[in-house]
This record gives C-alpha cells, sequence and structure tokens, in this order.
C-alpha cells in the first residue's frame, strides 16, 4: 500500500481480533477514531449468538469512519474499516486486498484472527499494528506472535479490565512485549501511533 | 529487514512448488489466491517435518501419493447440506418454476465436493417434482473426494444441522426421510443419485463440460484470483443454454467480471444469475 498523506510512515494497516464480548469493545474502539484516521482497520470478531444481524450498520452509524462488511478481493482503503462476514474467514493478500476463504475452522472458529492476523503479517511486515481484546478462548495469540515476530508493533486490551480475560491473557502470554491498555486508551493510542501532528 | 527477504524467498519456493505440480502432475495452483494457498503449503511442511517449502520439491516429484494429500489440501472440500438455507429457498419458489418449463433440465454443480450440495439439490427437485426431467453432472478435481460424495455417507453428528438447515431452506418433509442412520453415519439414499452422474472435472484445465440449463459453483471462485475467476466465468457462459441459470456462493459475484453485463441480477444475496439472450 502507498503510503497515505499525513500518516506516520511507519505504519500501513490496523488489525483487531475479539471474541465474547468484542462487539462492544470494537464498537468502544471504532467509535473514538477521529474521521481523519489515515490507515485502513480490519476486524475479526468470533460468531455470537447475541450477535446483532446488523451489527455493521450499526456500526457504521456510530463510527466516524465508514464501515463496511468485507468482500473478497476488495482493495484496502485508508480510513475504512471492514469487518469479517459471519461464516467466512478473512486473510490479506500481500497486494493488500481482502480475501475470503470457507477452509476449516480454525481454534473452532470461522473467521479466526490467528489467519487475519498471519497473513496480514505477510502482507505488512512491520507496517502492521495487532490487537486483541477480550474473548474466551486462545484464537489470535499466534498470529499476534507472528506479527511481532515480523516487527509489528502488538496492543492486548487489559484482561483485568476485559469481558473475558482469556483471551488477552493468552495473547499476552504470547506476546510478553505487548501494550497492555484499556480499551480507551487503545484508540488513543493507535490515533497518536498513526497520525502525525500537523501533517 | 531480514523477515521481508525470507518472505520474498517464500514466494519463490511456492512458485517452484507450483510449477513442479504443473509439470509432474497437471494440476495448475498458479492462479489461486495465494494468502490461502500459503498457508495450506506451510502446513504441509510442517507436516512433512521440512524447514523450506523447496524442499517439498523433490520430496512431491517423486513421491504421488504425497501429492494425492497435497491436493486433497489444497482443494478444501468443507461443505455442508443446504448450504445457506434462503439461497435453497430462493432456487426451489423462484428457480425451480422456470426449469419446469423446459421438458428436460441438465445441471451442473461444479466444485461438488463431498456431495452434500448434490443430495440436497436432489432432495428439492424430488420434493418439486421436477428430479425426473434433471440430469445432474456433479463434478470436482479430486477423485477420493468424488468417492465419497457417489458413496453419499456422511457421519450422524452433521445431521442436526443438515436437519435445521433442510427445514430452512422450505423442506417439505423431515431430512431423516432420505437417509438411513447405522451407528455414527448416513447413508443418503441412491434414488437421490439416480440422475446424478460424478466425473472429475478441472475448472482451471479443463474445457465445457455439457450444455446445461443451470450451473451452481459455490464458494470455489472464492479461491481463484481475478484472472482465473473471469477464465472460469467465461467457460461458465459458454456452457449455458439460452435462459439458462448460473449460481454463486453469496460472497462471490459477477461485479468485477468481464461477463457481468451477459448476465441479469435475480437474487443480489444470494448470487443467482440468469443469462441474457
Ligand atoms: C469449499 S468447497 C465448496 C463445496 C460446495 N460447492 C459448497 O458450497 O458447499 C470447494 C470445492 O471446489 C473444488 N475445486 C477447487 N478447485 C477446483 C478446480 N480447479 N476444479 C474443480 N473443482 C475445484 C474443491 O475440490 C472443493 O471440493
Amino acid at each position: 500500500m502507498n503510503q497515505q498523506k499525513g500518516s506516520s510512515p511507519r505504519f500501513a494497516a490496523v488489525v483487531i481480533g475479539g471474541s465474547a464480548g468484542g462487539i462492544n469493545a470494537v464498537t468502544t474502539i471504532v467509535s473514538a477514531l477521529p474521521s481523519c484516521f489515515p490507515l485502513p482497520v480490519v476486524v475479526v470478531l468470533h460468531q455470537s449468538p447475541d450477535q446483532p444481524p446488523c451489527w455493521v450498520d450499526y456500526l457504521d452509524h456510530l463510527a466516524r469512519l465508514p464501515v463496511t462488511e468485507a468482500e473478497d478481493k476488495m482493495p484496502l482503503v485508508a480510513g475504512t474499516v471492514y469487518c469479517a462476514p459471519p461464516g467466512y474467514h478473512l486473510l490479506l493478500e500481500t497486494d493488500g486486498a481482502l480475501a475470503l476463504s470457507v477452509d476449516e475452522k480454525v481454534n473452532f472458529s470461522r473467521p479466526s484472527l490467528d489467519l487475519l492476523f498471519s497473513s496480514a503479517a505477510d502482507a505488512f511486515g512491520a507496517a502492521l499494528i495487532g490487537v486483541v481484546l477480550t474473548g474466551a478462548n486462545n484464537d489470535g495469540a499466534a498470529g499476534l506472535a507472528e506479527i511481532a515476530a515480523a516487527g509489528g508493533l502488538t496492543m492486548v486490551q487489559s484482561p483485568c479490565t476485559a469481558q473475558w480475560p482469556t483471551m488477552p491473557a493468552a495473547a499476552l502470554q504470547a506476546v510478553p512485549e505487548a501494550l497492555v491498555a484499556d480499551l480507551e486508551d487503545i484508540a488513543l493510542k493507535l490515533v497518536e501511533l498513526c497520525i502525525v501532528k500537523g501533517a | 529487514m531480514p523477515e521481508r527477504d525470507s518472505l520474498e524467498i517464500e514466494e519463490l519456493e511456492i512458485d517452484l512448488l507450483l510449477e513442479a505440480i504443473l509439470r509432474r502432475y497437471g494440476y495448475d495452483f498458479r492462479d489461486y489466491a495465494r494468502a490461502s494457498l500459503r498457508r495450506k503449503v506451510r502446513q504441509i511442511a510442517a507436516e512433512v517435518g521440512v524447514s523450506h517449502v523447496s524442499e517439498l520439491v523433490p520430496r512431491l516429484l517423486h513421491d504421488a501419493e504425497l501429492f494425492s494429500n497435497v491436493v486433497g489440501n489444497f482443494a478444501t472440500p468443507v461443505t455442508e447440506m443446504f448450504r445457506d438455507p434462503p439461497f435453497f429457498k430462493f432456487v426451489r419458489e423462484t428457480v425451480v418454476p422456470y426449469l419446469h418449463t423446459w421438458p428436460f433440465v441438465r445441471i451442473w454443480m461444479a466444485g461438488c465436493a463431498t456431495g452434500e450440495e448434490v443430495y440436497s439439490l436432489a432432495i428439492l427437485l424430488k420434493e418439486e417434482g421436477i428430479y425426473e426431467r434433471c440430469t445432474l453432472f456433479a463434478t470436482d478435481f479430486v477423485d477420493p473426494v468424488l468417492r465419497h460424495a457417489k458413496e453419499g455417507i456422511y457421519p450422524l453428528r452433521n445431521m442436526q444441522t443438515n436437519s435445521i438447515n433442510y427445514q430452512r431452506a422450505g423442506g417439505r418433509g423431515t431430512l431423516s426421510d432420505y437417509y438411513h442412520a447405522d451407528y455414527d453415519s448416513v447413508i443418503m439414499d441412491a434414488g437421490l443419485r439416480e440422475n446424478v452422474t460424478f466425473a472429475n472435472h478441472n475448472l482451471v484445465t479443463d474445457g465445457v463440460f455439457s450444455e446445461v440449463h443451470l450451473i451452481l459453483c459455490r464458494n470455489v471462485l472464492i479461491y481463484f484470483n481475478n484472472t482465473l475467476q473471469n477464465r472460469v466465468l467465461d467457460l461458465f457462459h459458454a456452457s449455458l443454454l439460452h435462459g439458462g441459470f448460473l449460481a454463486l456462493g453469496s460472497k462471490e459475484s459477477l461485479q468485477q467480471s468481464d461477463i457481468r453485463d451477459r448476465f441479469q441480477v435475480l437474487e443480489p444475496t444470494w448470487k443467482v444469475y440468469r443469462i441474457i439472450e
């Protein structure tokens, strides 16, 4: 992806994943991002029975950034939020396009955080920011480790304040150097890292 | 940075591997979507116990059995009965009435995997009283997967999901009317495959299979890149008779394809198209 005006030269994309409680967590973060946020944000949430069917529309309504369901082969656009459709894995190609698949479930989940994170680390290397939120399983830990190994920046929601601590705790165990923060601070940190003041 | 270098080398190794597979076995995966394929290649390398993808090349060249495992792995025959129930409901309520206007109907299900989709459509056609007039061609490019489809034996534990799907798809009876349970598996009624021909057909390298009224090719094109998608869609266009129908997976579409103007959208969510005369 080409560098966008006003973004720091370091980062090109953000990937966020969560499971139980993840809808609220993602909503808090995404709706706190300003309309000038210069990076694409790709979101994977495990399906939950309480997931409202029009969740993407709801998030789009609340957020200042455009929010859309990810489509196969869709090119990433700066300042847009993409959500994995239920029942499909979401991956990133190295040319920065989104890709869907119905491969076997990973960690009992489709979509799986590990698949998105791992493919995103291949696509963006050190220019990637990965975030693991609340959840009751271990998905995302291995993927976050791949992001860290590729030199990307990793963040984990504080297990103490997460609605479900298992997933962030597993991610922290896999990536002890990840930044630990509450939801509001994660949003602030994203803005601080990605928006160059005065640009 | 070393990581980026090793990624580029790995990419080259995958290219070499795919070239070796093509020239040794005739299967062409070069235009498959890379991210998903790369992951599968890495899994195979880990299972075989080699640290570099290129080390798979000599193994695969000399070990046909390893190759059939690899194709099985690349193919992703993941499926279920009445997948996307509203799609089958749409076929039942809106497409079947058109099919009734033809004296005989030929249907091609490309990428049928282990056959769940074939039995689903066969059940639907029986319930709508048109099965006897239909010929179904069910194709895939992996022989063991096709054998499984032909046998029609599935784990009993899957039948709960399948039954729910069947009901939501507008089923007129109960799914258990169409199979016999035996210990922990079920056998689909042989009558369902009376008019079905299972055959090996590779969408990448083979030509028009037959001229048909309806093509189902669902959740196959997402595994292809744009170039290959366009090629396969051309093949479908050439295979359809006047007024024929094309059904893709719910996350696939003609939107970006070269042939989109030659089709009319019948159902935008479940991706059912009709060829324009
Ligand atoms: C994910 S399954 C889809 C099964 C079913 N149509 C469904 O939607 O549930 C994809 C299938 O496409 C088949 N396939 C992939 N590449 C193919 C090719 N080049 N030619 C024919 N079949 C192919 C695979 O073997 C696999 O069985």
